[in-house]
């Protein structure tokens, strides 16, 4: 008999050499060289997690007690494995481009990110696993105590301290290999190789058991043969209703476990690889379950009667002594159990942390949360935390159920829980129409089902349910007993309970879903999801699944320019110490090309395609809504710049304007002072000439009289040009003072004639009557301007009778005063000109003016509020004096 | 469905062998499945109700699943092209 010792150092080398290959494989994973962890065989051998230690131990068991009917646990995954096409090849494509995390994530996902939805399968799942990890606990326990017999049978309490240890080593080895970094992938590296490493390991030691009792006990497989014919399983009662039943049970539960759903969808790394594994893991379980029969008909013959079948993998070549081979089965089935704990903790773990936990700390802070460091640590604390109560709750159950044969039944009632998930799953990736209300409504239903039909009594009549109910049905309703649902005898009780929940599940699916409307997010991830196949696109052309760096380097060419992108790839290349410039691909580097991207395309965008070559994924929609809203802000910055630049275009134009008009003063101003020169010069010129003809040369009287009399107007013209021009200049600097007064027009009209110094040359014809106005202006002001225009009338009028008629008028509110001469009057072309400074229309010695009498009227009339004008069509030259009226009003 | 697709994604009346050989192969790989579960019912018919050898049975069954896997692995190389082409057009056809 084996040394308890030597199995359990053999054991706990077992246990360093897994973490040693989790080690090795993180490491290699996080530099970059994920080529062979990410092949098809890695994949396939990681789908063994469905074979647990129930399959291991239990199918000789099984197959012991009911012949062949255990194969129908392993025919529902093969069928499902052969048809990947159909179903899984949707479901990986969905999980990668979605980023599904669980199945949980996956339904919740599916039908508007409902997190409810993803609670009721999270309880479903964490209710329907609990046991199923109790029975592997179980089955460790046994195996150990097999190979304690020498110092007597184990009491329960070893049992259970054994259990706890090795619920303790599992949950150190997940927390420690699942939860050390937060993935967005949720791939871990570690974890799938210690599986498939088991799952070689399991399947080597099952065969090997098998290969020595065929060939090693009996003496091939003709002897084989014969033994089963002369065994108590040679006759085979087929159960159709269990067959079929049991088949299709399987074939669900390969889909809905947490721990299938995670090792097919979450840590698949590509596409290819679910074609592989259609037939080489069909080839796995053929080959697990090909020795079953024998070694179950060889133990039934040669072990004594009241053995336990389910341990005659290790029990029979312990009888034979071949104690080496008992340690490799010993460690296949230690292999068994652990690698389902850990991935089914690691899968709960995952569910209860997004799904539950999360959900509750984020609505408990109150101003929300960022993708900060201290989310991450809260996600992970949470996972870690979860990983030790599902194990935990695990072991209470196997303590509470005492072990024994109980627990063997529960791994169908296990299948059947987590089996209610399947409509909303299918029913949520095909078809279009199914929603949130009819999945819940589906989910509920079915769970409940199952617990009244299948998981309540099965802890027995007495335990939850009274043997009263199970026999009569509540209150005595036939029709509702527990195990004979609707008056249906006689059925198995595992297949009638997967036949009502499955129909009542599916009916209320239906219903539920044709009788609701979905909600907007529901019907884009419909779309989304069941369209997957048209929204993505396949697997790239990537060698091995791995994006090569050239065709990174290709990708990133284009969009910072072939110079920047080399030297990005040249320095990463030195700082990985290679030679050439294309580096490995590392998550490392690839968040720096992200940065990098992002500088040029945006956060979003680059994310999107940094994504993108990572997983072959397509772009998710919260991507998409993130690139959207860079975009948006991008436009809205670069239409504040067109409107600021527009606003510029116009500042320069009216700038241009401005200038424009500045120079055309400027050039005015020159005009203006060479004109004034030029009107001084004159005068000062005869001034100077006459002045020296009176010193210089001998004159006689009347000379000099006439003389001087001349210097005497030409000074009194310089004067007058003087005084005009200050006149103007004030005027035009508004620097006026205004003397306002009442007065009358008539006096102000009588006054300019007699200062005028009217002659009898001009006839001037007024009507006096018309001329009572009461005025309140500027009465000298208004006086100047009509001695000026009488003036104008008596220099410029070339009629042989010259005749000013001045009359008055009114128009609301103005008055108007026309001075109307009978001559030629001013021809058009210069009407606009006349009220320019020094515009003469005649002979300038003439005038004896200088031009500015009209300027200064102008000025004069525009600072007290009115206007003249020419007054065109009247014959001679009329000038219209508009008086604004409330200038005359304000005097009453 | 043909309806709803663009006239350019529609395909065309006279295909070539290549893409149809392949689409038929789809069409195997869909039907493989409804194939293993007929064979695996076929038990179901032996002796309703009364008993078989499990000897005869277990040759049977392990007979008809190594088919399967063969069948499978044999269809796996074409279903697995890396032809994104024919891979986008698996819905209408």
């Amino acid at each position: 008999m084996l040394s308890f010792n030597i199995l359990i150092t053999v054991a706990l080398g077992y246990v360093v050499l897994l973490f040693g290959v989790a080690f090795y494989a993180e490491r290699r994973a996080a530099q970059g060289h994920t080529g062979w962890l990410r092949s098809s065989l890695i994949y396939t051998l990681s789908l063994s997690v469905y074979c647990t230690a129930w399959t291991f131990y239990g199918a000789v068991g099984y197959a012991a007690r009911s012949g062949l009917e255990f194969l129908t646990i392993y025919l529902g995954p093969t069928l499902v494995m052969i048809g990947w096409w159909l179903i899984l090849r949707k479901l990986v494509r969905i999980g990668r481009s979605q980023r599904i995390t669980s199945i949980a994530d996956l339904i919740s996902s599916r039908f508007g990110k409902s997190n409810t939805l993803g609670v009721i399968v999270t309880v479903l799942a964490v209710i329907g696993t609990t046991p199923y990890i109790a029975l592997q606990l179980q089955s460790v326990t046994l195996s150990f105590s097999v190979f304690a017999g020498d110092s007597g049978p184990w009491t329960a309490q070893d049992l259970s301290g054994t259990a706890l240890w090795v619920a303790v080593g599992l949950a150190a080895f997940t927390v420690l290999f699942g939860t050390r970094t937060l993935d967005s992938n949720e791939r871990h590296h570690g974890v799938v190789m210690a599986i498939a490493v088991e799952a070689i390991v399991k399947l080597f030691a099952l065969v090997a058991v098998g290969v020595f009792v065929v060939w090693g006990i009996a003496s091939g497989p003709t002897d084989i043969l014969a033994r089963i014919d002369a065994s108590p399983i040679a006759e085979w009662q087929v159960n159709g209703g269990r067959w079929v039943g049991l088949t299709f049970l399987s074939a669900a539960a390969f889909l809905c476990l947490p721990r299938m759903f995670q090792v097919l969808v979450v840590e698949n790394a590509d596409e290819q690889h679910v074609a592989t594994a259609g037939w080489a893991f069909p080839l796995y379980l053929a080959v697990m379950s090909l020795f079953v029969i024998p070694i179950a008909v060889v133990g039934l013959d040669l072990m004594p009667a009241g053995s336990n079948p389910d341990l005659f993998v290790l029990t029979l070549p312990l009888s034979q002594g071949a104690n080496g081979l008992a340690t490799l089965s010993f460690l296949g089935g230690f292999s068994s159990a652990t690698s389902m704990v850990i991935v089914a903790a690691l899968a709960l773990a995952t569910m209860v942390s997004n799904h539950v936990v999360m959900p509750l700390w984020l609505g408990l802070r109150p101003q929300g949360a960022t993708v900060s460091g201290d989310v991450r640590r809260v996600v992970i604390l949470a996972r870690r935390i979860s990983i030790a109560a599902v194990l935990a709750l695990g072991w209470l159950y196997y303590r509470m159920s005492g072990g024994g044969t109980a627990l063997a039944a529960i791994g169908l009632i296990s299948f059947c829980g987590v089996a209610q998930v399947l409509p909303a799953l299918l029913g949520g990736i095909f078809w279009r129409g199914a929603t949130r209300f009819g999945a819940a409504g589906g989910l509920l239903t079915g769970f409940a089902v199952w617990a009244y039909a299948l998981f309540l009594p099965s802890f027995g009549a007495g335990g939850v349910m009274s043997e009263a109910l199970l026999a009569q049905g509540p209150f005595g309703i036939g029709w509702l007993r527990p195990q004979a649902l609707f008056g249906i005898e006689g059925l198995d009780p595992v297949v009638h309970a997967v036949l009502w929940s499955m129909l009542l599940n599916t009916s209320v699916f239906c219903v539920g879903s044709v009788l609701s409307f979905p909600s907007p997010v529901e019907r884009l991830q419909g779309a989304q999801i069941v369209n997957v196949f048209e929204h993505s696109s396949g697997p790239r052309g990537w060698s091995r699944g791995t994006p090569a760096a050239e065709d990174l380097l290709v990708m990133v060419q284009r969009i910072l320019g072939s110079r920047q992108a080399q030297t990005v790839f040249e320095q990463e290349a030195n700082r990985q110490e290679l030679s050439g410039y294309l580096p490995e691909i590392t998550p490392d580097f690839l968040e720096r090309l992200e940065r990098e991207l992002a500088g040029s395309v945006g956060a979003a965008t680059a994310h999107a395609m940094i994504s993108q070559i990572l997983g072959g994924a397509a772009v998710s929609v919260e991507d998409l809504i993130a690139v959207a809203d860079e975009t948006a802000q991008m436009m809205e910055y670069s239409s504040r710049l067109e409107a600021q630049s527009v606003e510029l275009t116009r500042t320069a134009r009216q700038l241009r304007d401005a200038n424009d008009k500045l120079t055309a003063l400027s050039i005015q101003k020159d005009g203006f002072l060479s004109q004034i020169s030029h009107e001084l010069r004159t005068p000062m010129t005869s001034i100077r000439s006459f002045s020296e003809l009176l010193r210089d040369d001998d004159v006689s009287d009347v000379e000099r009289q006439k003389f001087a009399g001349i210097m005497h107007d030409e000074a009194i013209r310089l004067t007058r040009l003087l005084d005009d021009l200050l006149d103007l200049s004030v005027l035009e600097n508004g620097q006026v003072h205004l003397n306002l007064q009442d007065g009358n027009l008539r006096d102000i009209i009588d006054r300019a004639l007699v200062a005028s110094k009217q002659d009898a040359s001009l006839k001037v014809v007024r009507a006096p009557d018309h001329e009572r106005e009461l005025l309140h202006t500027d009465l000298d002001r208004l006086g100047q301007v009509f001695i000026n225009l009488v003036a104008n009338a008596q220099k410029y009028c070339d009629a042989d009778r010259p005749t000013l008629e001045i009359a008055v008028s009114r128009s609301e509110p103005d008055v108007f005063v026309d001075f109307i001469d009978n001559g030629t009057g001013i021809p058009r072309k210069h009407q606009a000109v006349i009220f320019e400074k020094f515009s003469r229309l005649s002979d300038q010695a003439a005038a004896g003016g200088a031009g500015l009498g009209l300027a200064i009227c102008r000025e004069i009339m525009e600072r007290l509020g009115g206007s003249v004008t020419y007054l065109p069509g009247k014959g001679g030259a009329a000038f219209r004096v508009v008086l604004p009226r409330a200038q005359a009003l304000a005097a009453q | 469905m043909n309806s709803r697709t663009p006239p350019e994604q529609r395909p065309a009346v006279f295909l070539e062998r290549t893409s149809y050989r392949r689409r038929r192969l789809r069409d195997v790989g869909r039907l493989l499945p409804f194939i293993g579960a007929l064979l695996f019912l076929v038990p179901l018919l032996w002796n309703a109700g009364g008993e078989t050898r499990t000897a005869m049975a277990m040759v049977y069954l392990f007979g008809a699943w190594a088919v399967l896997i063969a069948l499978a692995a044999i269809l796996s190389r074409p279903l697995k092209t890396r032809d994104d082409v024919a891979q986008q057009s698996n819905g209408p056809d």
